[in-house]
């Protein structure tokens, strides 16, 4: 698909998004950055947005990339996420209210426990994906962990996931691979493009 | 070319494809990325001050001498640095000077959302406000120009939305740098004695007059017209969220946020019917347009505190809109931000925490210590207050403080602030014990270098300041270093000096686990022997991330092992996390805790 058809497909004053959502250290600002390069490439207006310093430590990350001819927000409101990527269970349940009604969601099947579960104040909610296939018809869950491990490289994990995002936006693969290429060294480039690749065909 | 920017990275690269090449600061979110950025750009200079005071002197000095100066700082910075703000907004800059104030609406990263755009006005600077990367870059060229054109520093306003998010940026060559720096000895203009000042003082009202015709016609205030019953006035990121839900509205958006430019404003109001004032915080802009008589909504509908998003916005004018989906109904556990695995300063909060003593504490990684289970901290005001309120606090309650006040403060907060309170204490005989978290870096900006590291911002092998013969200098004769990763040394430490009389200070001294530079040894990650542990919790009390409970009634019948009879559970260490730091060894009574084979 050109560039051209790309954005005759979005609606002229349509903005699409996608949230990503995490704990810190897991690589979701870098996943962020990639996804805007990629939608730059694609010739499209982007913006995102996330939140650094004090939050950066095992807090919640989040970061939101919003895309489209036009873009004025780098956040987006509530009800109106296109996609939640979810880098951990539990964070999947904690943003579910910034999706649309047909919102999609793909979850990283990994378990983070955060300080009151670790005191055992609080409970983990170990059946959160099956709460959120309650609420939400499209819901897809992956071992992105496992993908990184076979790629051979275990901080992959992002670039594995957003393989798996790759399945929901049209777009051509070769623009994801040029991007790749460049924003990763050398030394892991190749894991990088196996954990992608081995992401988007799970 | 196009390329993804934060407002940060922009500000940086406008500054230098305007010929900027002098630049200082001090790290603060959100505004450390900007002077990192800037400094590796060819030909820069720029520097780490101690302080934010500091750093707009040495800004003001480069001005002086004729050079063009960036000089970057967080909003609570702005206060650090307030005495020189409003004198220089009198003498005026000769070169150029251009001061970032970088707000926090909904306190992200700070201790309070102060709105940094009263400063503009009653310190009568002009600011700046852009709304997103592409306008950063712009707007910090303008802001050198007009305080070239006008003689004053000039303010650049972000928030942490305009700093921290990226957007689509073209990016141009830089232009040659000029060097106009020379002596020039005009002491009519920089020396502010009454006499002076008050001729001075005249020519800051000629100035700002002449800067309010400026605004009327300047092209970042720009007026665009569609709807001619609704109209907003509005600056900065909110312009954004509000063309993002109400694209059909007319928007005045103004790219000065000081001074107005009345007339402007004037004509936009007569084009609508209904007027907003779309602003964060304070309302700044609304009252002065009240002031005008002109009817205006603002704070009456929005929010005074947080930052918005367009969600805010949609719902203070339309509503909330109805929500379609039922969201599962559980109870969600929060993930605040927590010390590290490995983190040095966990030892020493576990030891304090367990002290009875009053520990006043400052901002850095280490305030995060207040929280359970850890819970060492019981105040945190501004960098370096820890110290000043220990000593005033001991000497309020005298005999029944003896022993019980202790001020803690990292090493790079005691270099920013903490120095004067500590010679203060000295001077005035305390009691307090003050503990200097020395973890060589400043560690939760993300490593920036300080006085005491040895480093410059740059690169260049510097001084390496030493902390306890500074302590001794200032007039403490009990100095102690400590390392926080052995708990009985550090526990018998604090308790020898909180008994001993007069002021000590208490070096903590171990690298932050993330920083690199002075980590030669490897550790191996700890496990739980299940064999031995009695479920006591003392290692879950350290609040360690890699450490967790689990009960035995969450677990199948095979794998319970109990070895006390009350005993409901065992921790459990994830190794992947685990740093080896062997703080929780140390707090295992039984040996329960062993390195991983």
């Amino acid at each position: 698909m050109s560039k051209k058809t790309i954005i005759q497909k979005i609606n002229q004053t349509e903005v699409k998004s996608v949230l990503m959502a995490g704990v810190g250290g897991q690589g979701i600002l870098r996943a962020s950055d990639i996804l805007c390069m990629v939608m730059m490439e694609a010739g499209m207006d982007v913006k995102k947005s996330e939140v650094h310093g004090m939050a950066q430590r095992g807090g919640c990350v989040t970061s939101h990339v919003r895309y489209g001819s036009k873009v004025y927000s780098p956040i987006e409101r509530k009800g109106n996420v296109d996609i939640l990527l979810a880098f951990e269970k539990l964070e999947s349940l904690r943003y579910l209210d910034y999706l649309k009604p047909d919102g999609r969601i793909i979850i990283n099947e990994l378990e983070l426990y955060p300080p009151s579960v670790n005191l055992g104040d609080m409970t983990y909610p170990g059946h959160a994906i099956d709460l959120v296939k309650e609420s939400f018809k499209t819901v897809k869950v992956v071992k992105a962990h496992e993908i990184a491990r076979e790629a051979g490289n275990l901080r992959a994990e992002n670039t594995a996931l957003l393989g798996v995002l790759s399945q929901w936006l049209e777009l051509e693969i070769t623009l994801w691979e040029k991007i790749l290429w460049e924003v990763f060294p050398k030394k892991v480039v190749d894991a990088n493009l196996k954990a992608f690749h081995l992401g988007r065909a799970a | 070319m196009k390329v993804l920017m934060s407002g940060n990275e922009a500000i940086a690269r406008g500054a230098y494809e305007w010929g900027i090449r002098f630049g200082v600061g001090y790290p603060g979110t959100p505004s450390t990325e900007i002077l990192e950025e800037f400094s590796k750009y060819d030909g820069v200079y720029a520097e780490w001050a101690p302080n934010e005071k500091v750093a707009l002197e040495v800004g003001i000095g480069a001005a002086v001498a004729g050079a063009r100066a960036l000089v970057t700082m967080k909003h609570v910075g702005v206060n650090v640095a307030a005495d020189p703000l409003f004198t220089v907004s009198y003498t005026g800059t000769n070169g150029a000077l251009v001061i970032i104030t970088a707000d926090d609406p909904s306190l992200h990263s700070s201790q309070n959302e102060q709105d940094n755009r009263n400063y503009a006005k009653f310190a009568k600077i002009p600011m700046l406000e852009p709304a997103d990367s592409q306008e950063a870059k712009e707007f910090i060229k303008i802001a050198f120009a007009l305080s070239e054109k006008f003689d004053t520093p000039v303010f650049l306003r972000t928030t942490t939305r305009v700093s921290h998010s990226k957007s689509v940026v073209i990016i141009e060559d830089p232009l040659p740098a000029e060097d106009k720096t020379e002596i020039r000895i005009t002491p009519s203009k920089y020396v502010m004695v009454p006499a002076m000042a008050r001729i001075r003082r005249l020519e800051v009202e000629k100035r700002m007059q002449a800067l309010r015709e400026y605004a009327e016609t300047f092209g970042e205030n720009r007026m665009e017209i569609n709807s001619s019953e609704v109209g907003v006035i509005t600056a900065g990121m909110p312009y954004n969220y509000t063309k993002d839900v109400f694209p059909e509205f007319s928007y005045l958006k103004l790219g000065l946020v000081h001074p107005l430019p009345e007339r402007l404003i004037r004509e936009f109001a007569a084009k609508v019917k209904i007027l907003y004032v779309i602003e964060e915080l304070d309302p700044f802009i609304e009252e002065q347009i009240r002031a005008m008589g002109i009817k205006v909504t603002g704070k009456d509908v929005f929010p005074f505190t947080n930052e918005f998003d367009p969600g805010v916005i949609e719902t203070a004018l339309k509503g909330k809109p109805p929500t379609t989906v039922k969201l599962p109904e559980v109870a969600i556990p929060p993930r605040p931000p927590n010390l590290c695995p490995g983190c040095p300063h966990r030892g020493l909060f576990h030891v304090l925490g367990k002290l009875k003593v009053f520990v006043a504490g400052d901002i850095g990684c280490y305030t995060l210590s207040f929280m359970k289970p850890l819970e060492g901290m019981h105040s945190c005001i501004c960098m370096g207050a820890s110290i000043g309120m220990a000593h005033g606090m001991s000497k309020a309650l005298k005999e029944k403080g003896k022993g019980k006040v202790v001020g803690v403060i990292g090493d790079g907060t005691f270099l920013h602030s903490g120095i004067t309170p500590l010679l203060n204490m000295a001077y005035n005989q305390g009691e307090a014990v003050i503990v200097i978290c020395d973890n060589r870096t400043t560690a939760m900006t993300g490593m920036q270098e300080h006085p005491a590291t040895g480093y410059t911002l740059q690169g260049v092998k510097a001084k390496e300041l030493d902390i306890s013969a500074l302590a001794k200098v200032l007039g403490i004769d009990n100095v102690r270093v400590i390392d926080p990763y052995d708990i009985k040394n550090t526990r018998d430490v604090m308790r020898e000096e909180l008994a001993s009389p007069g002021s000590s200070v208490v070096i903590s001294r171990r690298s932050c686990v993330l920083f690199k530079r002075h980590q030669t040894e490897t550790r191996k990650p700890l496990r739980i022997d299940v064999n031995k542990c009695v479920g006591c919790r003392n290692c879950i009390g350290l609040g360690c991330p890699p450490i967790a409970w689990r009960k035995f009634a969450d677990m199948p019948a095979g794998q319970v092992i109990k070895n006390a009879k009350k005993q409901e559970g065992n921790s459990f260490i994830d190794a992947d996390l685990c740093t080896g730091c062997t703080i929780c060894q140390q707090v295992c009574k039984v040996g329960a805790i062993v390195e991983v084979e």
